[in-house]
C-alpha cells in the first residue's frame, strides 16, 4: 500500500541525512520526498511517499519517530487529506503543436510560464496521478524535460500538524 | 567567566563526574589533551589502538551502569574507533564519544585528517553532533549525556573542529535539558499491563523469555522476584545473561542458536511468552515463520517502541521502563485473586524436566586432549562463580555463555549484537576500571586475542591483573564448524598458522604467560592463577580439542525446535 508519511524534525544540518540514511539502511522503499522549513524557522516539514505492507510502514513511522531530531511523525493516509505535487514540463510546441498543447493544457489547468519560438515551459499541480495523466494526454515525442517536486500532503479538515 | 572550548569540554566532564576517559590523542583534540593534563578530576587510560578505546568504555559502562567516555582524534581516529562505536550501538550501550575534527574553515576541504565524521558515525550511534559554535558546546555534551543514558541507551558522538576548542565564550552548565523531538521516559499502558496480568495467570505452559534490556535498565531483581513468584520457567538471551540467576531452578539456561534443549523447546511449546527487554533477534529465535508456526500468545515489553511487532507480531505490546513496568505487574499480580493453574503448572515443569534430561550440554574430557567446555566449568569453579567474564566472538564465547552460570547481572560482557572478534581484552580492561576490586577473566580464542592483542601493553601500564583464558583450538572455529557442517569440510583459511609463543609473548608485555596442554593440569593451573598470581595479568594458553563444536546448534534460517544435538557421546 502507498502511503504519505508526514514529519516535522529540527531543523538542523544533517536532519535530511538522518531521515534519508534511515531509509536505506533499513531497506525501507521511498518513492519521494520533500523538505522545507516551515512557517516556524526551526522547523521542517517533510512529505515522504513509501509503499509497504502495514508492519513495514508500522516500522518506517516507529524509526521515524526514534530520530532524536523527529519532533513528530503522522501517516496522513490513515485518514482524510491532500496531495499536491508541481511538475514543470518543457515540451516543443511548434506549427500545428502549438495550439494543441495549449489546449490540452488548459483542460490540465496547467499554465504555460515560458515561451520561446519552438517550445512552452508548463506549470501543473495536482496529485501525481493527474500529472502522469497529462504526461500521458501529450504526444510523449514532444516532451524535451520534466522536472516534479514530489508529493507534499496535509491533512483534511482539522486534522493538523504542529508542535 | 569566560573559558574556552577546550576548558569547557573538562568542566563539562567534571559535571557528569566521569571517573575515566579512554582516548588518544591527535591534532584536533591538542587543546583538548593541554586541558586535560591540567586536571586530576579524572583519570585518561591511554590505549594502544581508538577501536580499544572505545571497546573498554563500553565495558566500563556495561559493568557499571555509568556512562563511558572516549576521546579520539579527527580522521583516523575516528575511523579506528567506528568499530567500537558499532559495536556498543548494537548493544545498546551508552556512551560519549568526543571526537577532534578539523578547525571549522577546514571542513569540506579534504583537509589532512579530515572525515566525515557525523556522515561516517551516523548509522551506527544513537545521535551525533557536529559543533558549529562554542556557545553550543556545553548543552551539546549535555544533550550528549542526556540522550546517551535515557530511553533505550545507547552512543552518541561529538565532533568538535578544532578552532571551536580555542574560542572562549561564558560558561554554564545547564542543570537540565529539554528536548521537543526526544522524551523517552515512557509509563507503561496500565490497560495493557492489566491485560498481561490476566493472560500470564491464565497459562497453562508460561515462558518467560529474558534479554539484554533486563540488564541494561538494571531490572534483574525484579524480574527475579517476578519469576519467582510466578514459578515459571525462565531463559536468558545471549545479552540477558545474569539477568535471573542461571543457578536457580526456574533457569532453562540460555536459549537461541547455541541455547538449551529445554529452553528452546518450551519457548516453541509454550501457550503464554512473555518477552522481556528482548527483540527476538535471528539469532535468537531462527527463522521467524516457523517461529510464528505455532500458536502461542505474546506479551512484550520493550522501552523502543520499534522493538514490538518487528520481527514476530505481538498479542500485548508494553512499551515501558522495565523496572517500572515489572513493579506494576508484580502489584497486579499480588492483588489478584486468581492464581496460576498448580496442575497445569506441575504438567508443564514435568515436560520441560523431560527436556531438561537430555543434558543437551553435555561433552566428555578424556584424558589426552583438554576439552574447551571444561575449562570453562574448571574456571567457573575456581571463581566461584563470582568472576566477571569478558569474551570474545566465537566457539569459545558460546562455551563461555553455556558453562559459565551467571547469577548475577553486568558479569557477562560481550559482543552479541555486531559480535565483534577483538573486544575481550578491551572489555577486560573496561570492567577492571569500573570495578577495581573484581576478579576479571576474558575468555577467548586465539583468533580473536590478536585482533587487540597490543592492549596488553595498556593493561601493564594500567597493572590490570587480567586473567586471559585462550582457548586455543589453532582454527577460527566458528567459521570451520560452518565449514564442517554447511561446506562439506572445505576450511577455507580457517587454519590459524604461524601462532605466536603466546607464553612469550605474554612476558614481552610484562605479564605471566602459562601454556596448559592437560586436561590434568587445567585446574591447577587456574588455580595458581587465581591465588599466587592474583595480581598478575595472567595470560593462559590452553591447547584444546581442534574437533570441539558448539551443541546444541539451531542452523541459520532453521526453527528453534530443529535442532542438531552433540553426537550421541
Ligand atoms: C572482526 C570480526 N571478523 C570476523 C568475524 C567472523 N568470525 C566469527 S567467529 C570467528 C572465529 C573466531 O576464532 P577464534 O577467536 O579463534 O575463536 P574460536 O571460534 O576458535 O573459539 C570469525 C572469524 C567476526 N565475528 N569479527
Amino acid at each position: 500500500m502507498r502511503h504519505i508519511i508526514s514529519i516535522l524534525i529540527e531543523n538542523e544540518a544533517g536532519a535530511l541525512s538522518r531521515v534519508s540514511g534511515l531509509f536505506s539502511a533499513r531497506a525501507f522503499n521511498i518513492e519521494s520526498l520533500t523538505v522545507a522549513p516551515t512557517e516556524d524557522a526551526s522547523l521542517s516539514r517533510m512529505t515522504i511517499v513509501s509503499t509497504g505492507s502495514d508492519d513495514v510502514i508500522e516500522q518506517i513511522t516507529k524509526q521515524l519517530n526514534k530520530l532524536i531530531d523527529v519532533v513528530k511523525v503522522v501517516d496522513l493516509s490513515e485518514a482524510a487529506h491532500i496531495e499536491r505535487e508541481l511538475m514543470l514540463v518543457r515540451v516543443r510546441a511548434a506549427g500545428k503543436d502549438r495550439e494543441e498543447m495549449k489546449r490540452i493544457a488548459d483542460i490540465f489547468r496547467g499554465r504555460i510560464i515560458d515561451v520561446t519560438d519552438s517550445t512552452y515551459v508548463i506549470e501543473l499541480t495536482g496529485n501525481g496521478s493527474k500529472l502522469d495523466a497529462f504526461l500521458e494526454a501529450i504526444d510523449r515525442s514532444l516532451i524535451l524535460e520534466t522536472v516534479r517536486t514530489g508529493v507534499s500532503g496535509i491533512g483534511r479538515g482539522d486534522r493538523i500538524l504542529k508542535v | 567567566m569566560q573559558l574556552t572550548g577546550a576548558e569547557i569540554v573538562i568542566r563539562c566532564l567534571h559535571e557528569e563526574k566521569v571517573e575515566y576517559v579512554f582516548g588518544y590523542p591527535g591534532g584536533s583534540v591538542l587543546y583538548i589533551y593541554d586541558e586535560l593534563f591540567k586536571q586530576d578530576k579524572f583519570k585518561h587510560v591511554l590505549v594502544r589502538h581508538e577501536q580499544a578505546a572505545v571497546h573498554a568504555a563500553d565495558a566500563y559502562s556495561r559493568s557499571s551502569n555509568k556512562i563511558g567516555v572516549c576521546l579520539v582524534t579527527s580522521g583516523p581516529g575516528v575511523t579506528n574507533a567506528v568499530t567500537g562505536i558499532a559495536t556498543a550501538h548494537m548493544d545498546s550501550v551508552p556512551l560519549v564519544i568526543i571526537s577532534g575534527q578539523v578547525p571549522t574553515a577546514y571542513i569540506g576541504q579534504d583537509a589532512f585528517q579530515e572525515c566525515d565524521t557525523v556522515g561516517i558515525t551516523r548509522p551506527c550511534v544513537k545521535h551525533n553532533f557536529l559543533v558549529k559554535d562554542v556557545r553550543d558546546l556545553a548543552v551539546t555534551l549535555k544533550k550528549a549525556f542526556y540522550i546517551a543514558k535515557t530511553g533505550r541507551p545507547g552512543p552518541v558522538l561529538v565532533d568538535i573542529p578544532k578552532d571551536i576548542t580555542n574560542q572562549k565564550c561564558e560558561f554554564e552548565y545547564p542543570k537540565t535539558i529539554a528536548m521537543r523531538s526526544y522524551n523517552p521516559m515512557v509509563k507503561g499502558h496500565s490497560g495493557q499491563i492489566k491485560k498481561a496480568v490476566q493472560m500470564l495467570l491464565e497459562a497453562k505452559r508460561p515462558m518467560i523469555y529474558a534479554g539484554g534490556g533486563v540488564i541494561l535498565s538494571d531490572a534483574a531483581e525484579k524480574l527475579t522476584k517476578f519469576a519467582r513468584s510466578l514459578g515459571y520457567p525462565v531463559t536468558n538471551t545471549l545479552m540477558g545473561l545474569g539477568g535471573f540467576p542461571a543457578t536457580d531452578k526456574h533457569s532453562l539456561g540460555m536459549l537461541g542458536m547455541h541455547g538449551t534443549y529445554e529452553a528452546n523447546m518450551a519457548m516453541q511449546h509454550c501457550d503464554v511468552l512473555i518477552a522481556v527487554g528482548a527483540r527476538f533477534d535471528d539469532r535468537v529465535i531462527g527463522n521467524p515463520a516457523n517461529f510464528a508456526g505455532v500458536s502461542r500468545k505474546i506479551i512484550h515489553i520493550d522501552i523502543d517502541p520499534s522493538s514490538i511487532s518487528k520481527r514476530v507480531k505481538v498479542d500485548v505490546p508494553i512499551v515501558g521502563n522495565l523496572p517500572d513496568v515489572l513493579d506494576e505487574l508484580q502489584k497486579l499480580l499480588e492483588a489478584s485473586a486468581g492464581v496460576p493453574d498448580p496442575k497445569a503448572l506441575a504438567a508443564w515443569w514435568k515436560q520441560i524436566d523431560e527436556w531438561r534430561s537430555k543434558k543437551s550440554l553435555k561433552y566428555k574430557q578424556g584424558k589426552e586432549i583438554i576439552m574447551p567446555q571444561y575449562v570453562i566449568e574448571k574456571l567457573y569453579e575456581v571463581t566461584g562463580g563470582d568472576a566477571f567474564i569478558t569474551s570474545d566472538v566465537g566457539q569459545h564465547q558460546m562455551w563461555a555463555a553455556q558453562y559459565y552460570k551467571f547469577d548475577k547481572p553486568r558479569r557477562w560482557i560481550n559482543s552479541g549484537g555486531l559480535g565483534t572478534m577483538g573486544v575481550g581484552l578491551p572489555y577486560a580492561m573496561g570492567v577492571r576500571f569500573a570495578n577495581p576490586k573484581a576478579t576479571v577473566a576474558c575468555v577467548t580464542g586465539e583468533g580473536s586475542i590478536q585482533m587487540n592483542i597490543q592492549e596488553l601493553s595498556t593493561a601493564k601500564q594500567f597493572r590490570l591483573p587480567i586473567k586471559i583464558i585462550n582457548l586455543n583450538n589453532r582454527y577460527l572455529g566458528m567459521v570451520r564448524q560452518w565449514q564442517q557442517m554447511f561446506h562439506g569440510n572445505r576450511y577455507a583459511e580457517s587454519y590459524v598458522d604461524a601462532l605466536p609463543d603466546f607464553v612469550k609473548l605474554a612476558e614481552a608485555y610484562g605479564h605471566v604467560g602459562m601454556k596448559i596442554e592437560r586436561p590434568a593440569d587445567v585446574e591447577p593451573a587456574l588455580r595458581e592463577t587465581f591465588t599466587k598470581h592474583k595480581n598478575d595479568l595472567v595470560f593462559m594458553d590452553f591447547l584444546t580439542d581442534q574437533t570441539a563444536n558448539v551443541y546444541p546448534m539451531v542452523a541459520a534460517g532453521k526453527g528453534l525446535s530443529e535442532m542438531i544435538l552433540a553426537e550421541e557421546l
